[in-house]
């Protein structure tokens, strides 16, 4: 590290050291930012300035997919290797990227410009086969053109939105974010207005009536969230958004945050109001930097305006909120485990109980959050629970957002009140399959979802309905597959996924998701060994017995109702 | 409290009158009261599952668990299934509660408990463990369950006069580095590397041990279930070294003189 950086560095670091480890991942994104990568002096650097030990920085570097230790090009253009992006080409599109700058894949080009990575869904998946070439987000990339594809210049790629209504979305869809101008003169902040005007209780009481549950894919009711929060003791409380949007096949808090980042920020201002909390945190994953750079532009442009800080629109009211980016590490999406990202630590989920509302960031009640579920809180104040109970189903009101990709007419993002059928969802909103091919399956829910097929399609999307099809709503991700896909290969993908995702706590699935993939990979090449069935439902049971965390529990689900609906795909033969 | 209860002692303990007596008047007020395998039995609020069932006279296995230790629920040997709830709980780390209803093995516990076995032996050399054989035999765990599985086979780590790090024997409980840290010694030589099934336990940059803050106190030594971390003496013992031989090695270089008076 040459004298000039080390002062830079240094300068930058006695910026953060005040905040002590909490600071470590903006430390080393910093240190990343000035040298492609992480040094050892920069390492050590960062270490003494935070008060972090060293082997403990180390150990956070290697728990992030996104920061290295070894050189890397000025460059890192990840392809995405999701199902839906295989499926568009894009192995052969990482292919081609590496033998136009005759490099192997994490090798730096000979000038020292690129690196070429796979990456785990890049949250693009409307725009198969998609890719990030440093912090731009490319789609339709044709394997063909490798040279234009690297070239400067091309525009980011634009989600289509549609769907029933666009009450959640109704700032999106036109490529570029909301200001907070235009978000005032469409309505926005009035829900905060009158959350503001209410008691504390009686906004929990709104939400509660809403009935409003989580949309990050447990489904816990918001409202009891909120509750259990205000109720615990302990100052400060903390309000953070999980932005930390990594399902494979999801896409909508990505768009959320792109076009509309106010109403996220609308959402955390009343949930603080709600359980008197004072501080905020947005945690945005790695692979978005975009998203990171709208919502922290939203939110200087909320602090000038006096929409966040101190004694907001005159209620007394002080609260404010920091960005955090990820790092890559899909395992941060679990709620306590990006809490632990925040802490400065390794993304490893912790025991509940104790749960974040009593025992949050920093040991602190917390309420966290996805981005649509605070995108629909503005909702709900600003047109009352009644009225926003009219969306949707009895016992899943309001709506729902559904990223559809895969092998359909118009991959997008919908919104569409609970209710509707998945056949609707597809055909009428999606406009169905390509010309002359058959639906095979449809992945509701992400790689932690499961498999639904033909039979399925007139299952109606809501809570209740999902659950008694036994398929998962999860995160929204609707992913189809037509006839000409090899679900053994999307199967491999996605155990490839967990693999590589899996933390590393507990032995279930450390060693589970490991061994699925290595069963997945063979069966994929039509090298079965007898006994692959059992041994895959007894390390799927296994780990949906007995993992720790919810990534582990849903990291065979995919595969078993896989089993279920083709148990011959796993006889060996191709 | 109306419920009739009754406390099975273990067999150290002694049945006296004024025991029993005793243990009656605080469950009066602290007391929570659960049946496992079919057995009620009422045990202090805050008692784990593995501390209520050793008291109950039920033997839960665990792999990763010290009484020493913060308890993380790695491992999940000692899973088990509570009524009511729907994934099997990690009986080192949760908390008795009132009404519960364990059973501490039944075939779905068993079939994790096997499984686990089975991919760890399928990773590790468990060569040195031989608690963990004996569970192996116990479950009629099958080491050959996963054939072409990687296994996590890693050179011996001997950069020191004091211990070796022979890591293809790590099965990842955590000890060393939560005796190396909070749980004993303040000194955070050793922490995490890598992710998911790659994970291990490394230095900074992977620097040999002297280059730490490590000060040999032996502590990680002594928590180590599998023999990955193995005293200098110990290890050389068992490749055929003769005392003098070892003492020899291992003295180094730098003399201790003893300061003047």
């Amino acid at each position: 590290m040459s004298d000039a950086d080390l002062i830079r560095l240094r300068s930058l670091l006695a910026e953060l050291a005040p905040q002590g480890r909490a600071a470590l991942l903006p430390a080393l994104h910093a240190a990343q930012h000035f040298h492609g990568w992480i040094p050892e002096t920069a390492a050590m650097e960062v270490g003494n300035a935070l008060g972090v030990p060293l082997a403990d920085v180390h150990g956070v570097i290697d728990f992030y997919a996104m920061l290295s230790r070894k050189p890397m090009g000025r460059t890192v253009v990840r392809v995405c290797s999701a199902p839906a992006c295989a499926l568009a080409g894009s192995d052969q599109l990482a292919n081609a990227l590496c033998r136009h700058l005759q490099i192997a894949p994490g090798e730096v080009s000979s000038n020292g410009e690129f690196t070429v990575e796979h990456a785990p869904c890049l949250g693009l998946c409307d725009h198969a086969p998609a890719l990030l070439i440093g912090e731009a987000a490319r789609g339709s990339a044709a394997p063909d053109r490798p040279a234009e594809i690297i070239a400067a210049g091309a525009e980011r790629p634009v989600s289509f939105v549609g769907g029933d209504i666009r009450s959640l979305t109704s700032n999106c869809g036109q490529g570029h974010p909301t200001s907070l101008a235009d978000y005032r003169s469409g309505g926005g902040y009035t829900g905060l207005k009158k959350a503001l005007m209410m008691a504390p209780q009686a906004v929990l009481a709104e939400i509660k009536t809403a009935g409003l549950v989580g949309r990050g894919g447990a489904a816990f009711p918001t409202g009891i969230k909120w509750e259990g929060a205000a109720k615990a003791q302990g100052q400060p409380k903390y309000i953070v958004c999980n932005a930390d949007e990594s399902e494979p096949g999801t896409f909508k808090d990505r768009i959320l945050m792109e076009e509309d980042p106010h109403r996220n920020i609308e959402g955390m201002i009343i949930a603080a109001h709600a359980v008197g909390a004072r501080r905020g945190y947005i945690y945005v994953r790695g692979e978005y930097p975009y998203a990171f750079k709208v919502m922290g532009d939203a939110l200087e442009e909320a602090r000038q305006a006096g929409v966040i800080g101190e004694d907001i629109f005159g209620a007394g009211l002080d609260f404010d909120i920091e960005m955090r980016l990820g790092a890559g590490a899909y395992i941060c999406g679990e709620e306590t485990a990006l809490l632990e990202s925040i802490e400065g630590k390794r993304g490893f989920p912790r025991i509940k109980p104790p749960f974040p509302t009593t025992h949050g960031l920093f040991g602190n009640p917390t309420v966290i959050n996805n981005v649509e579920t605070f995108c629909n809180v503005p909702l709900i104040l600003e047109r009352g629970a009644a009225e926003y109970r009219k969306m949707g189903t009895e016992r899943s009101p309001g709506p729902k957002l559904f990223c559809v990709s895969g092998q359909i007419q118009r991959p997008g993002l919908y919104e569409v009140p609970f209710g509707v059928t998945l056949r609707h969802l597809l055909f009428d909103l999606a406009n169905g399959l390509k010309q002359g091919r058959q639906l095979q399956a449809v992945l509701m829910g992400g790689a932690a979802g499961a498999f639904a097929a033909e039979k399925d399609l007139d299952v109606i999307l809501s809570f209740e309905n999902l659950s008694a099809a036994g398929l998962p709503l999860g995160s929204g991700a609707v992913m189809v597959f037509d006839d000409s896909a090899d679900m053994r290969d999307v199967l491999k993908r996605l155990a490839h996924f967990f693999a590589d995702e899996s933390c590393g706590k507990c032995y279930p699935c450390q060693l589970g998701a490991q061994r699925q993939y290595e069963i997945l990979d063979r069966t994929a090449a039509g090298r079965s060994v007898a006994g692959d069935r059992e041994r895959l439902s007894d390390v799927g049971g296994t780990m949906i017995d007995a993992s720790l965390c919810g990534l582990g529990q849903t990291a065979a689900t995919a595969v078993l109702s896989a089993m279920k609906l083709w148990p011959e795909m796993f006889d060996g033969k191709k | 409290m109306s419920v009739f209860v009754f406390v099975k002692f273990s067999a150290t303990e002694r049945h006296d009158h004024e025991h029993v007596i005793s243990a009656r008047k605080y469950m009066a007020d602290n007391d929570v009261t659960l049946t496992i395998d079919g057995d009620t039995l009422a045990v202090p609020a805050g008692t784990t599952i593995l501390k209520a069932a050793e008291q109950a006279g039920r033997h839960i296995p665990t792999i990763c668990y010290h009484d020493h230790c913060t308890a993380n629920g790695l491992c999940r040997i000692c899973v088990v299934e509570v009524n009511g709830v729907k994934p099997l709980l990690p009986a080192c780390l949760s908390r008795v509660s009132e009404g519960m209803t364990v059973t501490t093995s039944n075939a779905r516990a068993e079939r994790s408990r096997r499984t686990i076995l089975e991919m760890l032996v399928s990773a590790v050399d468990l060569s040195q463990a031989p608690e963990i054989e004996k569970f192996i035999e116990e479950y009629r765990a099958d080491r050959a369950r996963f054939p072409q599985a990687e296994r996590r086979e890693q050179p011996v780590l001997d950069d020191n006069p004091m211990y070796i790090r022979d890591y293809s024997k790590c099965i990842l409980c955590w000890r060393c580095v939560q005796v190396c840290a909070e749980d004993a010694q303040f000194t955070y030589a050793i922490n995490f590397k890598g992710r998911g099934f790659d994970t291990g336990i490394g230095t900074f940059f992977d620097k040999p041990m002297p280059e730490t803050t490590c000060v040999f106190c032996g502590q990680c030594v002594g928590v180590c279930p599998t023999g990955a971390l193995k005293s200098k003496r110990e290890a050389l013992l068992e490749e055929g070294f003769s005392l003098d031989e070892i003492m020899q090695s291992t003295r180094g270089g730098k003399k201790r003189r003893r300061k003047a008076p």
